[in-house]
C-alpha cells in the first residue's frame, strides 16, 4: 500500500523552510501532488508561489523539510529532479534573436533528443508557429512567446511540468490557447505543476487547489473542498481579479455599443 | 563533471556565436574605436612621440590589441546579464544539462569574437605600415598571450555579467579596463612619464603584455619580461576565475 501511494505521488513536500536572510517566506509548507492530475498553488503577489517552485526546480536549495519531485529528493538527487521535470518560468524564457524553430532545436539538442529539427517541426505545428517558424523570436507576440516558451517545456517528454503564472500578461485568446495545452498535457498522463493569481483560471483547469498564505499552505483541496472552506475574506480578495475584468469588459463594451 | 559537457557546450557556443554573427554591429564597435585609435596615433599624435623605433604602426599595434579585447569582453557581460534577465539562464539550470556548460559557452564565444576582431585590426594595421617579420613559433606565442589575456579578462566580464544590477552596470567595469594601456609603455615609452606614473605603468600588466608581444613581432629577445607577462594573465585568470564562481554560486543554488 505504501508503495502505491509512492509512485502515484508526483511532488511531495513536508515541512519546506525557506528564508531570505532575516525574512522567512516559506514557514513549514505542505503538500502532495498526485501523479497526472493538475495541482494549482494560489497566492498573492510576494506569496511565495515563485519559491517554492524555484525550490521543485533545484533552482533554489531549501533550508528545512522534505522536497520530493518524482520520489527524488531535491537536495540530494538534483541531477534526477532534472531529469523527471520541465519549468515554464513566470516571463517567457524564449531567445529573443535565435528564431522560433532555432529556439526548439537547441532545447532539443540539450535534451540529447532523437531528429532534433522534426521534434521542432511538430511543436510548431501544434502551437501554430509554423509560419513564424523562422522569424526571429524579437518579432513575436506575448501571445506567441508564451506558446514557444511552453513547447520547449514539452521537448524530451517530462513526467512533471511546472507554469509558473504560465497566463500573466496574455491577452483572453491566449490564455484559453495556454488553458487548452495544458489540458491536453494532464490528459496524456503529464502532471502539471501551476502557480496562478486567477481564481477562474485554477477553477477551470485544477484537480486540486492550495491556498498559500503568509508562509503556509492555509487550504488545500479540490474545488468543492474549497468552496465549502475559504473564510469569506480570502473570497473577496480572489474575486477581485474577475470584477477587474467585469469592468472591463464593460467598459469595452459600452463603447462599442456607442460607436454604434 | 556531467558527461554531456562538451555536446551541451557546442550547443551554447552554436547558440551564443549567433547572437554574434547577427548583431554584427557588436564586432563593428568593438573594432572601430581601436581602429580610430590607431589612426589618431599614427597620424596625428605619431610625429611627436619618440619611441625610438622609425615604425609607430609596429610600436602601437600590441597596445591597441589590447584595447580592442578589453573592449570587446563588455559584450561577453552584456549578454550573459541578458540571459539571467530574460529567465533563460533559469531554464538551462533547471534541465538535465552540465550547467558549467552555460558559462562555458559565453566564454569561448569571447574568444571567437575576439579573435575575429584581432584578426580585423592586424589586416588594418597592415594597410597602415605594420610590418613583421616574425617567424610562426613568434605569432603562435603571440596568438597564445591573447588568449590567455582573454580568458583571464572574460571571466571577470563573467563576474561582472553575473552580479549587475543594471545592463549599464554590466558593461562599465570594462571601461577602467580599456583606459589602463593609456599609462603604460602602449603609446609611449614609459621612460618619459614623470616618477610616479611611471612606476606604475611599469608595474601593471599591460605594458609587460605589451613589451613581450612588440618583442616577439620584432624578433627581438622577450627577456624576463614574457615570464611576468605570463603571471599576470594566468593569476588574473585563476582569481577571476574563483571569483566568478563565487558570483555564480551565489545566483544558482
Amino acid at each position: 500500500m505504501e508503495d502505491v501511494q509512492e509512485k502515484n505521488v508526483a511532488i511531495q513536500v513536508h515541512g519546506l523552510q525557506k528564508s531570505y536572510k532575516q525574512l522567512q517566506v516559506l514557514k513549514g509548507v505542505n503538500f502532495d501532488v498526485a501523479s497526472g492530475s493538475i495541482f494549482a498553488l494560489l497566492g498573492s503577489n510576494g506569496a511565495g508561489k515563485t519559491t517554492i517552485v524555484r525550490i521543485l526546480t533545484t533552482l533554489l536549495k531549501p533550508d528545512d523539510g522534505t522536497t520530493r519531485v518524482n520520489g527524488f529528493d531535491v537536495l540530494s538527487q538534483p541531477e534526477r529532479v532534472r531529469e523527471s521535470i520541465s519549468l515554464t518560468g513566470q516571463f517567457a524564457a524564449v531567445d529573443e534573436i535565435l528564431t522560433g524553430r532555432e529556439n526548439l532545436t537547441m532545447i532539443a539538442k540539450l535534451r540529447h533528443v532523437k531528429s532534433a529539427g522534426k521534434v521542432a517541426d511538430d511543436l510548431l505545428e501544434r502551437f501554430g508557429l509554423t509560419d513564424a517558424a523562422g522569424r526571429r523570436v524579437s518579432t513575436y507576440s506575448g501571445g506567441m512567446r508564451r506558446r514557444l516558451d511552453i513547447a520547449m517545456s514539452l521537448i524530451g517528454n517530462s513526467r512533471i511540468i511546472f507554469l509558473d503564472e504560465p497566463t500573466t500578461g496574455l491577452d483572453p485568446e491566449a490564455r484559453i490557447e495556454v488553458w487548452q495545452v495544458i489540458q491536453n498535457l494532464a490528459d496524456s498522463g503529464t502532471t502539471v505543476f501551476l502557480t496562478t493569481q486567477y481564481l477562474d483560471e485554477a477553477e477551470k483547469l485544477a484537480d486540486r487547489i492550495a491556498i498559500l498564505h503568509d508562509g503556509t499552505i492555509i487550504v488545500s483541496g479540490t474545488l468543492e473542498d474549497l468552496r465549502k472552506l475559504l473564510p469569506p475574506a480570502k473570497v473577496e480578495y480572489v474575486e477581485r481579479q474577475p470584477t477587474l475584468e467585469e469592468i472591463f469588459l464593460a467598459i469595452v463594451g459600452s463603447d462599442k455599443k456607442e460607436q454604434r | 563533471m556531467n558527461t554531456h559537457f562538451f555536446s551541451d557546450t557546442s550547443v551554447m557556443l552554436g547558440r551564443s556565436l549567433r547572437h554574434v554573427t547577427r548583431s554584427m554591429d557588436t564586432i563593428i564597435t568593438v573594432t572601430i574605436m581601436p581602429i580610430a585609435f590607431m589612426l589618431l596615433f599614427v597620424y596625428v599624435f605619431g610625429g611627436a612621440i619618440q619611441t625610438g623605433t622609425d615604425n609607430y604602426v609596429n610600436y602601437l599595434m600590441p597596445g591597441i590589441l589590447l584595447i580592442a579585447i578589453a573592449s570587446g569582453i563588455s559584450y561577453t557581460a552584456f549578454r550573459l546579464f541578458n540571459d539571467l534577465q530574460s529567465g533563460i539562464f533559469e531554464r538551462y539550470h533547471s534541465m538535465p544539462i552540465a550547467r558549467s556548460s552555460v558559462l562555458w559557452g559565453h566564454v569561448l564565444t569571447s574568444l571567437v569574437s575576439n579573435a575575429i576582431s584581432v584578426v580585423v585590426i592586424v589586416l588594418v594595421a597592415l594597410l597602415m605600415g605594420f610590418r613583421s617579420s616574425a617567424g610562426v613559433l613568434a605569432w603562435l606565442a603571440v596568438a597564445g598571450i591573447l588568449v590567455l589575456f582573454t580568458l583571464a579578462l572574460t571571466w571577470i566580464a563573467v563576474i561582472a555579467g553575473l552580479s549587475a544590477k543594471s545592463t549599464d552596470g554590466a558593461v562599465a567595469f570594462s571601461y577602467p579596463i580599456i583606459f589602463l594601456p593609456f599609462i603604460s609603455s602602449a603609446f609611449v615609452p614609459t621612460a618619459s612619464m614623470p616618477g610616479p606614473v611611471r612606476a606604475f605603468a611599469e608595474n601593471q600588466p599591460v605594458t609587460s603584455i605589451v613589451n613581450t608581444i612588440r618583442a616577439l613581432l620584432e624578433q627581438q629577445p622577450v627577456g624576463g619580461e614574457i615570464w611576468i607577462a605570463l603571471a599576470w594573465c594566468v593569476g588574473i585568470l585563476l582569481i577571476a576565475y574563483a571569483l566568478a564562481m563565487v558570483a555564480y554560486r551565489r545566483k544558482i543554488a
